[in-house]
């Protein structure tokens, strides 16, 4: 490594006397993995940036997708991810006065203020998963056209979506189930909708207070467009798929690319954070049996700080523009 | 360490505080009012926010900017980007500051000239 670096005297050039910029090697080297890092976020949000400009009068709004608080039933727009981004910034928090009490080789308090930090982040990605599962799962189930757009169903007195399950008609059928033994090269098959799409047409039908909302936006720009009955059986005549719930591939709340860059940037934020908590674990027990003490020096509780506090900032971005923009 | 000195001031200097713990709670609670307003203007979408600024909703400026304020004092005081010597700092800064408003405005730009396209008629996908 000093190869490149002609120096007269013999000590290290890393080792602490000559450190370029004033800062030692490894908290530089964090430093540029997490500008590197900061590369790669920022392309995927941009790539979702232009997804969502080139299909920009379908995009889902976020307030109606992400309604629910853990326990509550009802409608709750954003109250659970603002309180999940604190939890993060206060886990910030705890990490930066662990740094600070580490400065002051104060043992005790690094330890408790890691522990914190941990928790904190454990928190934190059990609600992310909370959340994916409750958007897998979907509420209110809709159809998809021929053309790919999503049909959704709303009360007409209260302009409320209705789930399926609350008009849609039984048509009794027979449907004989193909089996692995029947069949060669079949494996096994996909999840069903709970109903066909002719259950769901028959009860819009027999239901003359269910209308039909699109993916577009209305005159006013900030809504979604609700059909008038007439023109709800009109489009309903496309229909080709039951959705429920979302996934890489369909989802009843949009357009399919919303689910995928969701899955896919919070998927990649949330290992980013299991990775800093996996992280935190491991310095944290390095400060209990006293590594640190003896080596003289927090400075290791420092970098992995950085690379927290990195974590905390990528989800301020990512929160304002999943959820709020 | 070589970073036991540091600046308590934020704000260019308005607000000052005793200790770098103090400054950290400090950081915590306009962290948290800046989240609240966000998360309000959200919920509550105000009919004056909605008119059209450069070509997006004053809201989103709102938000980007306020994100930006929040990124800020992130990388700032938590990450003690404010103790670090100016050439580092600024070595670290200026690569993001440069190339990522680029790719944005590159990406934004075409995504909204397909848009155009299929708006326009010359490819249809509702059939």
């Amino acid at each position: 490594m000093e190869a490149t670096v002609t120096t007269e005297s013999n000590e290290k050039v890393w080792g602490g006397g000559n450190e370029p910029l004033k800062a030692s090697y490894g908290k530089m080297m964090m430093w540029f993995f997490i500008v590197s890092d900061a590369l790669t976020f920022s392309g995927f949000l941009v790539a979702y940036g232009f997804s969502r400009f080139k299909f920009i009068e379908i995009w889902p709004i976020a307030d109606e997708v992400f309604t629910h608080v853990p326990f509550f039933h009802g409608n709750y727009p954003m109250y659970y991810v603002a309180f999940m981004t604190f939890i993060l910034i206060t886990s910030s928090v705890t990490m930066v006065l662990a740094v600070d009490a580490g400065h002051k080789m104060n043992k005790t308090r690094v330890t408790w203020y890691m522990f914190a930090t941990i928790i904190g982040g454990l928190i934190f990605v059990g609600s992310q998963a909370w959340e994916w599962a409750t958007f897998i799962k979907g509420d209110y189930g809709a159809v998809e056209t021929k053309g790919g757009n999503i049909l959704q169903f709303v009360n007409a007195d209260n302009g409320k979506r209705i789930a399926l399950k609350d008009f849609a008609a039984t048509i009794p059928g027979e449907r004989e189930r193909l089996e692995r033994k029947d069949a060669y090269w079949f494996q096994s098959e996909g999840t069903l909708p709970s109903f066909t799409v002719n259950e769901v047409i028959e009860g819009v039908k027999t239901h003359p207070n269910v209308l039909v909302k699109t993916a577009y936006f209305d005159e006013s720009g900030h809504k979604k467009q609700v059909l008038s009955r007439e023109e709800s059986l009109e489009a309903l005549k496309d229909a080709r798929l039951v959705v429920e719930g979302a996934n890489l591939t369909r989802n009843e709340y949009g357009h399919p690319l919303f689910a995928d860059f969701f899955f896919f940037i919070t998927g990649f934020h949330g290992f980013h954070v299991f990775s800093g908590i996996v992280i935190n674990i491991i310095i944290f027990f390095n400060v209990i049996i006293g590594t640190y003490e003896r080596r003289g020096h927090y400075e290791m509780v420092e970098k992995v700080g950085l690379y927290w506090h990195f974590v905390d900032l990528v989800w301020v971005f990512v929160f304002t523009f999943f959820y709020l923009v | 360490m070589a970073h036991d000195n540091h600046k308590l001031a934020i704000f260019r200097g308005t607000l000052k505080f005793k200790s770098n713990v103090q400054k950290i709670w400090g950081v915590l609670i306009l962290l948290s009012i800046i989240t609240a307003i966000e998360v309000a203007l959200g919920i509550v979408r105000p009919e004056w926010s909605l008119s059209k600024v450069l070509g997006m909703k004053l809201l989103n400026w709102i938000f980007i900017i306020l994100t930006i304020v929040k990124a800020y004092y992130i990388a700032w005081d938590f990450m003690h980007l404010r103790d670090e010597k100016a050439g580092f700092k600024w070595s670290l800064v200026l690569p993001l500051v440069i190339l990522i408003p680029y790719l944005v405005f590159i990406l934004l730009v075409e995504g909204d000239y397909i848009y155009e396209v299929y708006k326009d008629g010359f490819v249809t996908w509702n059939f």
